[in-house]
């Protein structure tokens, strides 16, 4: 680490090297599932941006990253139930989940 | 940097690198799992008790269960003949290597301005789960309600959208 980093640096650090690894991962994987895998990794680490910038932020006492981050959290698990449903739904009509192979838009 | 930030650090990030590389889809899902934990360790460690058993709770609960029915329903378990990583995975791999070389790069160069100066966050602050609950029913109770919105129209939708068709109704 730098000579001059502080704690938040840090984490936002990791933050960036968990959002890349997530898109590093919706992009190169074949299985749909394993996309979403990877879009909730990009989310979770948005989250802890949240949360660091709001512990080490000026005005903790104002909630607002915290709050922040619990609504993203709740939008994330939405977002998860629908993605996954339509998954299923995707693998009912075309009897795959490989994203490759998924290559028109007729049903 | 404590020791315990570079544990949960590595924690996080080889749960984040397994979920993405392994073969096994439910191998993938069981590192996810580790990585939400790590992340909410992260939570707990930077003094969000509420966000940190809302990230258990909702994610180690419920989202890693989600994936896991999902990937039983579609028998996503098997492993494909023709690998696990799409035709042009290099591409994505470069995207991602870029992306994190421009928020890397961001990030070092605003470490003198960031808040926290010389490794000191400001004092604990005594967030209490009233306090959060106060806060979620005055000041925030629009966005509160927008949540309990959504969620009703993803539960819906979802079943919706998974629900077995009959026969003959295409």
């Amino acid at each position: 680490m730098m000579g001059h980093a502080t704690p938040l640096t840090g984490f936002l650090l990791v933050a960036a090297l968990l959002f890349s690894i997530g898109l590093a991962g919706a992009l190169t994987r074949r299985n749909a599932i394993l996309v979403l895998i990877g879009i909730e990794l990009m989310l979770n680490a948005a989250n802890l941006n949240l949360i660091a910038f709001w512990r080490y932020g000026p005005h903790p006492e104002a909630l607002t990253g915290m709050m922040f981050a619990i609504f993203s959290i709740a939008v994330a698990a939405a977002e998860a139930a629908v993605g996954l449903g339509l998954v299923i739904s995707i693998h009912r009509h075309a009897h795959t989940t490989d994203l490759d192979a998924m290559n028109r838009m007729r049903g | 940097m404590s020791v315990v930030f570079y544990l949960l650090a590595a924690l996080t990030v080889a749960g984040g690198l397994a979920a993405v590389m392994l073969k096994n889809t439910v191998h993938c899902a069981l590192a996810l799992t580790v990585a939400f934990a790590g992340l909410a360790l992260f939570f707990l460690d930077l003094d969000a008790q509420f966000a940190g058993f809302a990230q258990i709770l909702v994610y180690i609960g419920a989202v890693a269960i989600l994936v896991v029915f999902a990937i039983l329903l579609t028998k996503g378990s098997e492993t494909p003949k023709d690998g696990v990583y799409s035709r042009n995975w290099l591409a994505g791999l470069a995207i991602a290597a870029g992306v994190f070389a421009v928020l890397g790069w961001a990030v070092l160069q605003s470490a003198r301005v960031l808040p926290g100066p010389g490794g000191t966050p400001t004092a604990t602050p005594e967030v209490t789960v009233k306090e959060i609950g106060n806060a979620l029913m005055g000041r925030y109770v629009l966005p509160l309600e927008i949540v309990a919105l959504l969620l009703t129209a993803a539960l819906i939708g979802a079943v919706i959208v998974a629900m077995h068709e009959k026969e003959g109704a295409k």
